[in-house]
């Protein structure tokens, strides 16, 4: 069946993150609202424009029907809204769902906007009734795994597979904080070494403390439009150039493999949208809930073999000024991570980025990027592919 | 007090604990296409038939991959322990915990069998020995 090619037909016209971090007395959904009018402001578009809606829920405060409820708040009446969950996959599974729905004419304006506040909205035994709700029901919650304890399996048998070491791992968080280390809005700035890593406390062998990503507050939206419509607005267009998905399981005990992940059908179906391969990106940013992810994603997104992995990540290619700089804001591991919006973070920096007004820490000519994220366990993988022109 | 998670078993899953209350590991095998497989289903996860019956496994398998939790989900659940994800000889892949082994002992590829373990009210899960730890041990 031919498939009609949305590639360059949609623009991200706006973006904005509020603070993250520990944003006390803030609830989420002041959060998403900040996020929303900023995104619009920095579109140059007025609340009345938005005739879209997407939002995630909240764990922190939860609503049955949450994009209606921002909505509310807000006083927009869209005639296509919803709010997704994905895991952390809900930011970029939901961009191209938008992005069609500006293509078929469902929608002129979609504001997307995120928030959630799991570092000072939650108590710490809400956090970890929130953890144990992961897995299955029946036949894996009752063995207590915990969500660090669901990524040390992929972890383990990666290392069984292919030989690669805790060090390698490591240099995931070593390369996200050094970008991080250039970005004044990032939670964790202190440049870090694999000895730190290694170092810090075990939380499920073989991570460590520093092999997970933050708990955090924080919001992010942004405003996709027609590449007709971006052409008349506030900002340079950031282009939607590739998008694809792959779904494999929801259960780690159902994966068909350990180590190879959906990530690579994502990829493949977004470079060929887009017309481009692993080689034409100049910066990348990848899930990295835990350091293991962006190791597996470099191999399955096509930027090193398979079973590579750890060794591409110590030629320091991922580091600033490397040949592919990866999660350029500090990712989830130093940026920030409150949860389901955490991957909108990595959407706005690429934005910026994209634009050559990301400061200290601009990728030089930076013309094309990949955006990944992954829910689930390594379940639910979604690439982007992003651009500075429109073909 | 904190308790432990307790699975709910539904009508389609019941034989399968109490399987576990007699100290036999059950899965769901498919008469059409031969295969066995784990968690039970209204339909085969490998031809989409729906002509399933249990069978007693061996309770034989090999750690496909293990973590050691050091630090708990909830207080009814003391760090140090393991979870494992065990390749069954029968094929299927089963998420669950190795006992009576120290956490260096554990490696991927290493050959377990089923134990049984009480969880509380009532309900008794499989968990897996090291076979060499468990040689001489009445099960």
């Amino acid at each position: 069946m031919a498939t009609k090619n949305i590639s360059g037909k949609v623009a991200i016209v706006g973006a904005f993150d509020t603070p993250v971090g520990v944003i006390a007395g803030r609830t989420p959904m002041e959060l998403c609202v900040e996020a929303a009018l900023g995104a619009l402001a920095d579109a140059g578009l007025r609340r009345e424009q938005v005739d879209g809606l997407v939002t995630c829920n909240a764990m922190a405060q939860p609503l049955l029907y949450h994009a209606e409820a921002v909505a509310e708040y807000l006083q927009i009446f869209p005639r296509y809204c919803m709010g997704v969950g994905a895991g952390g996959g809900t930011t970029f599974s939901i961009l191209h769902h938008a992005a069609s729905a500006i293509a078929t004419g469902m929608a002129d304006i979609v504001l997307v906007t995120m928030a959630d506040s799991l570092r000072s909205g939650l108590t710490r035994e809400q956090a970890l009734l929130v953890q144990s709700s992961t897995g299955h029901p029946e036949f894996e919650q009752p063995y207590g795994p915990t969500v660090p304890a669901y990524y040390a399996l992929i972890a383990r048998a990666h290392m069984a597979q292919y030989g690669t070491t805790p060090e390698q791992f490591a240099q995931v968080a070593v390369s996200g904080r050094a970008h991080a280390a250039r970005n004044p809005a990032a939670q964790m700035r202190d440049p870090i070494t694999v000895a730190d890593v290694l170092g810090s406390r075990m939380i499920a062998d073989p991570l460590h403390l520093l092999d997970c990503s933050l708990v955090s507050d924080g919001g992010s939206a942004i405003v996709l439009t027609s590449a007709e419509r971006a052409r008349d607005l506030a900002q340079a267009p950031v282009y939607l150039l590739g998008a694809g998905e792959g779904h494999t399981h929801e259960h780690i005990s159902q994966a068909h493999s350990l180590t190879d992940s959906a990530a690579r059908e994502a990829g493949e179906r977004a470079y060929a949208m887009a017309g481009v391969g692993p080689r034409d990106m100049d910066f990348a940013q990848l899930y990295d809930c835990f350091t293991p992810t962006v190791l597996i994603e470099l191999e399955d997104l096509g930027f090193c073999a398979k079973g590579e992995g750890g060794a591409f990540l110590q030629s320091g290619a991922t580091l600033p000024g490397g040949a592919l700089p990866v999660n350029t804001h500090g990712g989830l591991l130093s940026h920030c991570h409150p949860g389901n919006p955490g991957s909108m973070f990595a959407l706005t920096e690429s934005v910026s980025q994209l634009r050559h007004c990301a400061g200290d820490r601009q990728v030089a000519n930076a013309r094309l990027a990949l955006v990944h994220a992954q829910g689930g366990i390594m379940s639910s993988h979604t690439a982007l592919i992003l651009g500075r022109e429109a073909n | 007090m904190v308790a432990r998670i307790l699975p709910r078993p539904t009508v389609l899953s019941q034989p399968y604990w109490d399987g576990c209350r007699e100290g036999v590991l059950r899965l769901q095998h498919c008469a059409d296409c031969a295969q066995y497989q784990f968690y039970p289903r209204i339909i085969c996860s490998h031809c989409g038939g729906t002509r399933l019956a249990w069978q007693a496994s061996r309770g034989c398998g090999v750690i496909a991959s293990f973590t050691i939790v050091r630090h708990g989900i909830s207080a009814a659940y003391p760090a140090p322990y393991t979870v494992v994800l065990v390749d069954l000889q029968e094929g299927p892949r089963m998420m669950s915990s190795i006992v009576d082994a120290e956490p260096d002992q554990l490696c991927v590829g290493a050959r377990v069998e089923a134990a049984f373990a009480e969880w509380s009210e009532g309900m008794v899960l499989p968990v897996f020995r090291l076979v060499d730890n468990a040689e001489g041990e009445s099960l």
